[in-house]
């Protein structure tokens, strides 16, 4: 329990002892289980179409500790809940929807990253962040991730194809672009990359989860003294310039944010690399489109961020008081997923859903970074990524096609974070 | 058409900033900046949508 948190009521407390009974739905029919599996790897899973008519805000059961949630499906609902105040992102909350299994033991040391924070805390750490990700840092940063793709293409050219796409570019280029603005030498990111791919596992062993954050965490204390010693010219060295009059943070806070910086950082990017440039080249017309008129990336980015939703239930929250949304009462201290994928595939705000379309007007009303004061701060630095790694290859590498069939890929359904294993790829 | 900016509610996104960088814009600390109050009639397609797609809601267009 935090007990910090000005957001733990005693009607969140009650409400989480008698939890169990009040979820029992009074059909007594069994509560479908989450999370669900994609239909087929380039559409949602089937169930959300129907619970988006039916049943927008309904109750289900997680497959990993049995316990009840609420699943929210419309995008008009998503934005009002991400964009409540009386929902907690706090995780050691009773009720909150885990979908990998903390013991209780664990959770209680568990320091809490800002993505689990509750404002006034969340907000402090966001505005000692938020000057690294603007628009116009961003911008500024663009020449340099150019050439980071630049010379990733041209070692994948020098090698000759096939090439596995991810772990010649997908990976490589985010984790670089991450590393130098974190200021983490980059020769250890074969090393925290093994790492934060097995935080994100849903299938890890609570002992193989906990080594995995220990083992980052301590590669991070390590970096972290070293920059309270000798600053540099990074993001992690600044936070702590910062920090010394904001003082919203301890040795272990910084640690854990550069661990969410650097994870975050990555891990997404990357997934979102290797599909976009999948589902690209299953649409040769659009792909054709977009090669002839690079003007059109910056929707395609959106679209293809809206058509993937990789981080579908990034967007887990507590109620903290009684909460209407559509017809349905939402009681304190029970759990929510706000289902990005499912709202980026509401009809009513994207029409023909499932068709990917570089063009759609409305592209750019996806939640795929989430909505609220948790958006994801890296928003921007994600665009201009994908923009540069889609745009480079299709100029440079025209012939690019796939060397596997689409049947034999392995893609990433047990994951906290959709993706595509390998993507063998020649030209 | 009238645009205020609630800063205290801004968690620095940039959405508006890239959607309508003639009417809003980011200071150094990265929060919201209202460049133009009045922005002129053509822009009220794009000043909407910069209001709508603010994930912290603390744009208002009055008008």
């Amino acid at each position: 329990m935090n007990p910090a948190s000005p957001f733990v009521t005693d009607s969140v407390r009650k409400a989480a002892m008698t939890q169990s009974a009040d979820a029992v739905p009074e059909t007594g029919a069994p509560l479908p289980r989450f999370p669900m599996r994609r239909t087929c790897p380039f559409s949602e899973p089937r169930e959300y179409a129907e619970m988006r008519a039916d049943r927008p805000v309904s109750r289900a059961e997680l497959k990993v500790n049995d316990k009840p949630t609420w699943l929210v499906t419309r995008h008009e609902h998503v934005r009002q809940v991400l964009g409540d105040s009386r929902v907690s992102s706090n995780l050691k909350l009773p009720g909150y929807p885990h979908q990998f299994h903390i013991p209780e033991e664990m959770l209680a040391q568990v320091r809490l990253m800002m993505l689990n924070m509750d404002p006034p805390e969340h907000s402090a750490q966001r505005r000692m962040l938020i000057p690294e990700f603007t628009a116009r840092r961003v911008k500024e940063l663009r020449p340099r991730i150019q050439q980071i793709v630049d010379e990733h293409i041209d070692a994948m050219l020098a090698a000759g194809g096939p090439a596995d796409l991810v772990t010649a570019l997908a990976l490589p280029v985010p984790s670089l672009v991450i590393c130098e603005l974190l200021g983490v030498p980059y020769e250890d990111h074969a090393r925290f990359e093994e790492w934060s791919a097995a935080m994100m596992n849903h299938d890890l062993s609570p002992a193989e989860y906990g080594a995995a954050v220990q083992a980052l965490d301590l590669y991070l204390d390590k970096l972290v003294t070293l920059k309270e010693n000798e600053p540099g010219d990074d993001l992690i060295s600044r936070f702590l310039e910062k920090n010394r009059t904001e003082r919203v943070a301890d040795h272990a806070d910084v640690v854990t944010m550069a661990r969410l910086m650097l994870v975050g950082g990555h891990e997404t990017t990357a997934n979102m690399i290797a599909l976009g440039v999948l589902a690209l080249l299953r649409h040769p017309e659009q792909l054709a489109a977009l090669r002839a008129d690079p003007a059109l990336l910056p929707n395609a980015v959106e679209e293809l961020l809206r058509v993937f939703s990789i981080s579908d239930s990034g967007t887990a929250r507590v109620a903290t008081a009684d909460i209407e949304v559509g017809d349905v009462t939402i009681r304190a201290g029970e759990g929510i997923l706000a289902l990005n994928n499912a709202a980026n595939h509401d009809e009513s705000v994207f029409p023909d859903p499932g068709t990917l379309d570089i063009h759609r007007k409305e592209a750019r009303s996806h939640l795929a970074f989430g909505y609220g004061i948790h958006q994801c701060i890296g928003a921007n630095l994600a665009r201009v990524e994908l923009e540069a790694v889609y745009g480079t290859l299709l100029r440079r590498v025209p012939g690019l096609r796939l060397a596997a069939p689409v049947e034999e890929l392995r893609f990433k359904d047990d994951a906290m974070v959709y993706g595509v294993y390998e993507l063998p790829v020649t030209w | 058409m009238r645009v205020t900016a609630d800063r205290d509610r801004c968690v620095g996104s940039g959405q508006c900033a890239m959607l309508s960088p003639d009417v809003f814009d980011q200071d150094d600390d990265g929060l919201v900046l209202v460049l133009r109050e009045e922005p002129a009639e053509d822009l009220r397609e794009e000043v909407h949508r910069a209001a709508d797609l603010c994930p912290a809601r603390s744009l208002h267009v009055h008008g």
